[in-house]
């Protein structure tokens, strides 16, 4: 474990996929009992850097050691060399139970047949230091996501890996249960375990990581200790430029009432009653599962609603479709653009008129020069990157696609837009572009409601916070910028 | 070149069927006998320099109406170059000898024989029995080296044989836009065969008119249309696979054509019915069927391409989530593409049945398999939003291309279902190498 020896060293790894240089000769050294955080913009190379690590691709030049010893090979053979690789899909079999998943491939065998009695035991042995209180034998499709995430590091563990690599490890847990990964993966780091993760989010970096090491445009800028480092310094690091405020300020200016909720209930939401006003940012805040998206799917009419009801600039709506409540000037902006936002083989062009087509429809036919113009217009006015109006959207970034949802609603016109974790994905010098659109959309009179996991954002960019737990709003600050984190915290766990 | 490149979805099948055209033309290059107005024309062309002052011809045919017509034009011709005698004979070797010994019997001037193919060795034959054979000279058409598969007769051929596949091509390729398949289709031919037929004998039978046929056609695409209206709500109300409640349908379809038909060929329609299945346009000799499919392409095409329909289409197929949270009424989409679907094999049925001049409920067997090979062929993913109308076509067009230059160079048939399966085999195989070329393209630009 002493500095000279790291367990793993990555030197002068360089990789250029056609016009683009992914990796531009990268050094990085990982040492056995510590956590390193590996931060960047997307596109910086993180992806490409791991991928390569861990086999998945090919460097064109420059090597990787694992305790000195070439580390090569396809994924599985990198994997028993004991580098394990927990990705953001997870690879379990949700049809098999906890165990059958645990040694998947590395069944023990006795007389021919599997040894079930000896996975059972040391399937337990595993989860008890993990500390996870699962019954071996339940089926992985009925765990929640953080548990699953738990039993491929337990899988890790059981391969005797000596270093982790994490890829956004936390983007689907709650506090809580990010709380207790950390908890974790110190646990293992003192049993001297090598850890690397990749994270957007900046608190987290602060809270796991022993050193941090930031790729930009394919370059290392160099490991720094994390203790050492300002958040404003890593930032300007990791996008190469001094920033603004990370949270916008403005001068909020509410209007009439634009939205109102009566008595809204339906599945896990409980009878729920608010408004919003023009050009406000109505901040909904509470751990997963609180019932957040599930309201907001219920203001779009993409759940029905079981009571209550919805009046938009004072007229009752309670839109049965989401079809319904587009009429009526509601737009929802999931959390999931891929799955539920865009429709990945089509064009950004497509995706953007998909709500607006009845606009340009002359007699039947589509007036493509007209749905091209607004296009255009929307591309410019917002900053999307494309490399033209035919670009697939699954090829945009993040940042992009949300941009790119976002024109769609505002071709609508729609006056109450809804962002499910606007912010989900996407990178630091992006988030800022999101944060000002959303502050020129409260500026032009609409109003938005802001679903956010990340406190600071939530607090940062609301004028008004809402704090669900089980269902049910259980408070509301009036003036998050005087509030604190422990606030909400306090109202989203009671 | 750009924008049609662009309509074929750069498939690269376009340039499959193209080169498939290319290998079957060398393979059936042979040499062409002129017959009828073309022949004459042609070797009065040829003939041109010969006419003198008192040069006699006999112009000789064997017979039918394609001779009688090359003789009476290449007199017309003849006589119009000058030639001073111009007689003519159509019939047997005794005929022609006696007219070609008279010929020979002139005091005076040159003589010439110009005889269609099929009558030279006759001529010849007479000619060698002359006391002074030089003097008789004699003229064929000139038969000129052109590909059988290309001859716009067989062309035309290949195309009538591609129509009732290709129409309902276009239903099933809007259904696998939505991630859907519509295994009933081939059932549903032989519902709309047996229910157009089974109209017209009750309304007239042999002696039925136009308005029996029309509401017999139209019986049998309402059927069709209102089954694959049941199939889409089966689908998206009780959210029953496509797959599953198309195969319910494929065997209730069957079914009932057998119950309707009592299993047996129906057989007693008008003169005029097959029409439609046979005739073809006077002025260029189109068929009637090559013009309603290409009709028929060019409107799906619009719709694919330049209508809210169309866009909703791809959408709900791309992502069925997505659609319906941006207000694509995903449902309706859904039954509206399963009825035009079951309507569209419905026309295919009466085109059938016109084609055949009966109804019966064995038409149309394993027909969808042809279909939605043909769609796959076309590059249309079977995932769903990915896919172009144009692109079937081609897709058709290859199968039907396959099929007929096979027949042209004597491929027996169980070779060419093996044929037909590896081709299939290769166009998916082919359009998968280049999605995973294009993912991995697209995983380094955005690494």
């Amino acid at each position: 474990m002493s500095e000279s020896s790291p367990l793993l060293r990555v030197e002068g790894l360089t990789k250029s996929w056609p016009g683009v240089l992914a990796l531009d000769a990268v050094d990085l050294e990982v040492r056995a009992g510590e956590v390193l955080a590996l931060v960047g913009e997307n596109g910086a190379g993180k992806s490409t850097l791991l991928k390569i690590v861990s086999g998945a691709e090919r460097a064109d030049a420059g090597r990787v050691l694992l305790e000195g010893r070439p580390l090569a090979g396809t994924p599985a053979q990198v994997a028993r060399q004991g580098v394990v690789t927990i990705y953001q899909e997870l690879s379990l079999v949700p049809q098999l139970s906890v165990r059958e998943n645990l040694f998947l491939g590395r069944e023990p065998v006795r007389r021919g047949l599997v040894d079930a009695a000896a996975e059972r035991e040391r399937a337990r042995e595993v989860l008890s230091r993990l500390g996870l209180d699962l019954d071996p034998e339940t089926r992985v499709e009925s765990l929640e996501l953080a548990q699953r995430q738990l039993v491929e590091i337990a899988r890790a563990l059981l391969a005797d890996a000596r270093l982790l690599i994490m890829d956004e490890p936390t983007t689907a847990l709650t506090p809580r249960e990010t709380e207790r990964l950390f908890g974790l993966l110190r646990g293992l780091k003192e049993d001297g375990l090598g850890i690397v993760f990749v994270s957007h989010r900046l608190d987290e970096v602060f809270a796991l990581a022993d050193r941090v090491s930031v790729l930009r445009d394919g370059r290392s800028l160099g490991t720094r200790e994390a203790a050492g480092l300002g958040r404003r310094e890593l930032i300007e690091l990791m996008v190469g430029r001094p920033l603004e405020q990370e949270y916008p300020r403005r001068a909020a200016e509410p209007g009439a009432v634009r939205l109102e909720a009566r008595g809204l209930a339906g599945g896990l939401v409980a009878p729920t009653s608010f408004r919003l006003h023009a050009g406000e940012i109505l901040g909904v805040a509470g751990l997963v599962g609180a019932g957040r998206t599930e309201l907001a799917r219920l203001l779009f009419g993409a759940d029905r609603p079981t009571a209550g009801e919805v009046l938009v600039d004072g007229r009752p709506v309670t839109p049965r479709s989401p079809r319904e409540a587009i009429e009526a000037g509601l737009a929802l902006l999931t959390e999931d653009r891929k799955g539920q936002g865009l429709v990945l083989v089509l064009s950004a062009r497509e995706n953007f008129a998909l709500a607006n087509l009845a606009r340009w429809s002359r007699g039947g036919l589509l007036d493509a020069g007209a749905e091209a113009a607004a296009f255009e217009r929307h591309v410019r006015r917002l900053g999307i990157r494309l490399s033209g109006p035919g670009q697939r959207a699954s090829s945009l970034s993040g940042g992009n696609q949300q941009k790119l949802l976002i024109a769609r609603w505002l071709e609508h016109d729609a006056s109450v837009l809804i962002f499910d974790e606007p912010t989900r994905g996407i990178d630091v010098g992006a988030r800022h572009e999101i944060y000002l659109l959303l502050h020129e959309l409260c500026a032009r009179g609409k109003a938005v409601i802001m679903i956010s996991s990340e406190l600071p954002e939530v607090l940062g960019m609301s004028d008004r916070i809402l704090v669900m737990h089980d269902g049910r709003v259980t408070g509301e600050i009036a003036d998050p910028r005087s509030a604190s984190q422990e606030d909400v915290l306090a109202l989203a766990v009671s | 070149m750009t924008r049609l490149r662009r309509l074929f979805a750069g498939q690269g099948m376009l340039g499959v069927l193209l080169l498939l055209c290319a290998l079957f033309s060398v393979l059936t290059l042979e040499p062409q006998q002129l017959s009828g107005e073309a022949a004459a024309e042609a070797l009065a062309r040829k003939m041109a320099g010969a006419a003198s002052g008192d040069a006699a011809v006999l112009v000789v045919a064997r017979g039918g109406p394609e001779d009688e017509r090359f003789a009476a034009v290449l007199q017309r011709r003849l006589k119009a170059q000058g030639f001073a005698a111009v007689a003519a004979v159509v019939g047997g070797p005794a005929e022609v000898r006696a007219a070609v010994e008279a010929l020979a019997a002139r005091p005076v001037g040159e003589r010439h024989v110009a005889s269609v193919a099929s009558s030279a060795a006759v001529v010849r034959a007479v000619r060698a029995d002359l006391p002074d054979p030089e003097r008789v000279a004699l003229w064929m058409p000139p038969a000129r080296r052109w590909p059988t598969f290309l001859l716009k007769a067989n062309l035309l051929n290949v195309a009538s044989q591609v129509a009732v596949i290709a129409i309902l091509a276009i239903g099933m390729t809007m259904v696998i836009l939505t991630a859907g398949i519509d295994l009933s289709v081939g059932s549903l031919i032989a519902l709309s065969a047996v229910l157009v037929a089974g109209t017209i004998g009750r309304l007239g039978g042999a002696e039925a008119g136009l308005g029996a046929v029309l509401a017999g056609a139209l019986a049998g695409i309402a059927a069709c249309a209102a089954s694959g209206w049941l199939s889409g709500f089966v689908i998206t109300r009780f959210r029953v696979p496509p797959f599953i409640a198309t195969l319910a349908m494929m065997q209730v379809a069957s079914g009932v054509a057998y119950l309707v038909s009592k299993g047996r060929p129906i057989h007693d329609l008008p003169p005029g019915f097959e029409t439609l299945g046979r005739g073809a346009d006077p002025v260029l000799g189109v068929p009637h069927a090559v013009t309603l499919m290409a009709a028929l392409y060019a409107a799906a095409h619009v719709l694919l391409t330049r209508t809210v329909f169309g866009r909703h289409v791809y959408a709900v197929g791309g992502n069925p989530e997505a659609a319906r949270l941006a207000g694509v009424p995903v449902k309706r989409v859904l039954l509206l593409v399963y009825t035009v679907c079951g309507a569209l094999a419905g026309l295919g049925g009466v085109l059938m049945a016109s084609q055949l001049k009966s109804g019966a409920p064995t038409y149309g067997v394993t027909y969808e398999l042809h279909v939605i090979a043909a769609v796959v062929v076309g590059g249309t993913s079977l995932f769903g939003g990915e896919g172009r109308i144009a692109g079937t076509l081609v897709g058709a067009l290859i199968m039907g291309v396959i099929q007929n230059g096979m027949n042209l160079t004597n491929v027996e048939s169980y070779t060419q279902k093996v044929v037909l399966g590896l081709v299939i085999l290769g166009a998916v195989l082919f359009e998968q190498l280049r999605r995973m070329l294009a993912e991995r393209r697209r995983a380094r630009s955005s690494g």
